[in-house]
């Protein structure tokens, strides 16, 4: 009944001498929020960086969707269909709103090439109002030719967000997506992630913030030092005695 | 809006090709209305437009465009020499021509971005001029320069007619291509550059080619396999400088290494960023300005310094033509210099961000006058 659609496997990793990723093992399966939390350093942005192939990982395998995606290119595994929300906000400062989703619709369409310059951007009326759509999930509809640039650190959080919901993908990866955003900003995104669940979507979501997490998670995993020292449902894991002195109480968040 | 959109492409089209065509009209008052002038604003617009599409879009910055100029120019003066003086094999291999070699100059230094990539690009600039100054002297003719000759066999104008007695002429079936016919040639291969560029530029590939300048790393994850587009983009440019340096041999039919320097290279550069980068209109901008005080300057010598001066007293007369006199004539770069550097300085946008920048500043005056008489 619960299938898998990322499964690490053993995986480490280090620099240098900083063991970041201790023999983790994972399964994220399809349509669950999987939240993961831990202390700053615990390597949380370091294994996504392994799911996305940002980094090879030194042993291990990570499949997703059965298919072994370490050694595989950047773009082939967002083509795959895992996307990712970055921590420092990743989008096209120089374009519009309008055009910063338009670049991951095309992509979802046309691939990771094509070449075909006679057809003008005005005529893709599907692709347009598919990202106008977009940014009205996220309610910027109304500043579509606005630079992405110019907006605030939360509202660039959301655009990035809109520039990977719009991709469709199997298993979204949010790195820390409420962070610097106001409180009201932070529940429509809450709202947003608990809506989007179409095609079984799966999403991992690293967050600091306590209240996002047990308001959108199904199963959460705790890492401290580049090991996971728990997993569980939230209620599980506000009960869990290693988890109160590894991290809920033993610091000041 | 999307019929508008359209009607405003060939509106752009037919406007731009009005503007090119009556070329030697307008700018007769400006006293640049001479074929060799003209030729040079299109076949330097051709080069930029093409060089845009590539530090404009992709903002990969390469030094060594005029690798693509020079082999233009030499399969040109090959092709005279070879097939036929028409200039439509010429034209044809010279981009086909230029387009491989940029496929191979752009795969090596594609590997690389930001200043490695202008090195790498340098390197080869400096290695395609010595190899045609003097390793590939056979094809090239070296420090002469490649030129053509009576005993050239011209094989397809042989077929039709016999050796005249002078050195022939480049002709597009019949039609001589020197002077104004030269230039009308020049400029209809512009319109169809600009044409080609228009369309880059509104399509989604040129979206994305401007995404991978705002940021290649979120473009890599979100599903795009970015070197494909880059050596795309690359070769396009490539092929643009191929045709520029043909129509150079069209109007004048011979090439040397000189064309390949890295200074010329730099001029380009240059032209794109005082007209404006990135932009569509930017490009040929800098060229006529360029080409135009280029013109003007370099055609000063003392003499005529003094004639201007003529007004003043003597004394003060000679001392304002020692003063001016290194910034012209051979000095004309020293000028071309100092103007680069206030552009970068005080307009990084180039001459379009200035005039845009005008605009805004006009328009938003005459609102707030407008709102205040509706106020009172
Ligand atoms: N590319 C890298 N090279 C060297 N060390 C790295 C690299 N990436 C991460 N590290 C180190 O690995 C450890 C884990 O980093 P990581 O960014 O995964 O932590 P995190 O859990 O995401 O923390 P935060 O909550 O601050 O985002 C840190 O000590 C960090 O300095
Ligand atoms: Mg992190």
């Amino acid at each position: 009944m619960s299938e898998s659609v990322l499964k690490i496997t053993n995986v480490n990793k280090s620099f240098g001498g900083l063991k970041a990723l201790n023999n983790i093992n994972l399964n994220i399966e399809k349509g669950k929020v999987h939240a993961i939390i831990g202390p700053n350093g615990a390597g949380k942005s370091t294994l996504l960086n392994v799911c996305i192939g940002l980094l090879a990982p030194d042993t291990g395998t990570v499949e997703f969707n059965g298919k072994n995606i370490v050694g595989k290119q950047a773009h082939e595994i967002n083509q795959m269909g895992l996307v990712r929300v970055f921590q420092t906000p990743e989008i096209f400062a120089d374009l519009s709103l309008l055009e910063n989703v338009m670049v991951p619709a095309l992509a979802k369409r046309d691939g990771s090439f094509k070449f075909k310059i006679f057809r003008s951007l005005a005529n893709e009326v599907d692709i347009m109002e598919e990202a106008i759509s977009a940014l009205d999930s996220i309610g910027m509809s109304d500043k579509l030719y606005q630079l992405a640039g110019s907006m605030s650190r939360g509202d660039k959080r959301r655009l990035e967000l809109a520039v990977c919901l719009i991709q469709h993908p199997k298993l979204l990866l949010l790195d820390e997506p409420t962070a610097g955003m106001a409180r009201h900003d932070t529940n429509q995104t809450i709202e947003l992630l608990k809506k989007i669940k179409e095609g079984g979507m799966a999403k991992i979501i690293i967050e600091h913030d306590m209240h996002v997490v047990f308001s959108v998670a199904d199963t959460i995993s705790v890492l401290a030092r580049g090991e996971i020292i728990a997993t569980g449902t939230p209620d599980e894991i506000k009960g869990n005695p290693v988890v109160q002195e590894a991290y809920l109480g033993g610091s000041d968040e | 809006m999307i019929l508008e959109k359209k009607r405003s492409d060939l509106v752009t089209m037919i406007l731009f090709s009005m503007v090119v065509l009556s070329m030697p009209i307008w700018l007769n008052p400006l006293g640049a209305n001479y074929p060799d002038l003209l030729q040079k604003f299109a076949i330097f617009g051709i080069f930029a437009i093409g060089y845009n599409i590539l530090f404009g879009l992709t903002g990969y910055l390469s030094f060594g465009h005029a690798i693509f100029l020079g082999v233009g120019s030499y399969t040109a003066v090959w092709s005279f020499k070879l097939l036929s003086m028409n200039v439509i094999p010429a034209v044809i291999s010279s981009v086909i021509l230029a387009g491989i070699v940029a496929a191979f100059v752009g795969f090596v230094s594609l590997r690389r971005s930001g200043i490695y990539f202008s090195i790498l690009t340098l390197a080869f600039a400096q290695m395609f001029y010595n190899l045609a100054y003097s390793v590939l002297t056979p094809i090239t003719n070296g420090e002469t320069g490649l030129q053509l000759a009576l005993e050239d066999p011209r094989v397809i104008d042989r077929l039709f007619s016999t050796a005249g007695e002078g050195l022939p002429s480049t002709e597009l079936f019949g039609l001589s291509m020197s002077g104004y016919s030269g230039f009308y040639f020049c400029a209809v291969m512009l319109i169809v550059a600009f044409y080609v560029s228009l369309k880059i530029f509104n399509s989604p590939f040129g979206l994305k080619l401007k995404a991978i300048k705002s940021n290649q790393h979120r473009m890599k994850y979100t599903g795009y396999n970015t070197r494909p587009y880059l050596l795309t983009a690359f070769i396009i440019s490539g092929m643009f400088a191929g045709l520029a340096g043909a129509l150079m041999a069209v109007t004048d039919p011979l090439a040397g290494a000189e064309r390949m320097q890295w200074t010329a290279s730099g001029e380009v550069v240059l032209m794109t960023i005082l007209g404006g980068v990135g932009t569509l209109y930017g490009p040929l901008l800098g060229v006529v300005i360029i080409k135009y005080l280029e013109n003007i300057f370099s055609a000063v010598n003392e003499a005529v310094l003094q004639t201007f001066f003529d007004f003043l007293p003597s004394w003060l007369q000679d001392t304002m033509v020692v003063i001016v006199s290194p910034f012209v004539g051979e000095g004309w770069h020293l000028t071309l210099g100092l103007m680069f550097m206030g552009i970068v300085i005080f307009l990084p946008g180039g001459i379009t961000e200035g005039f845009q920048k005008m605009k805004k500043r006009f328009f938003t005056k005459e609102n707030s006058e407008s709102s205040n008489q509706e106020g009172k």
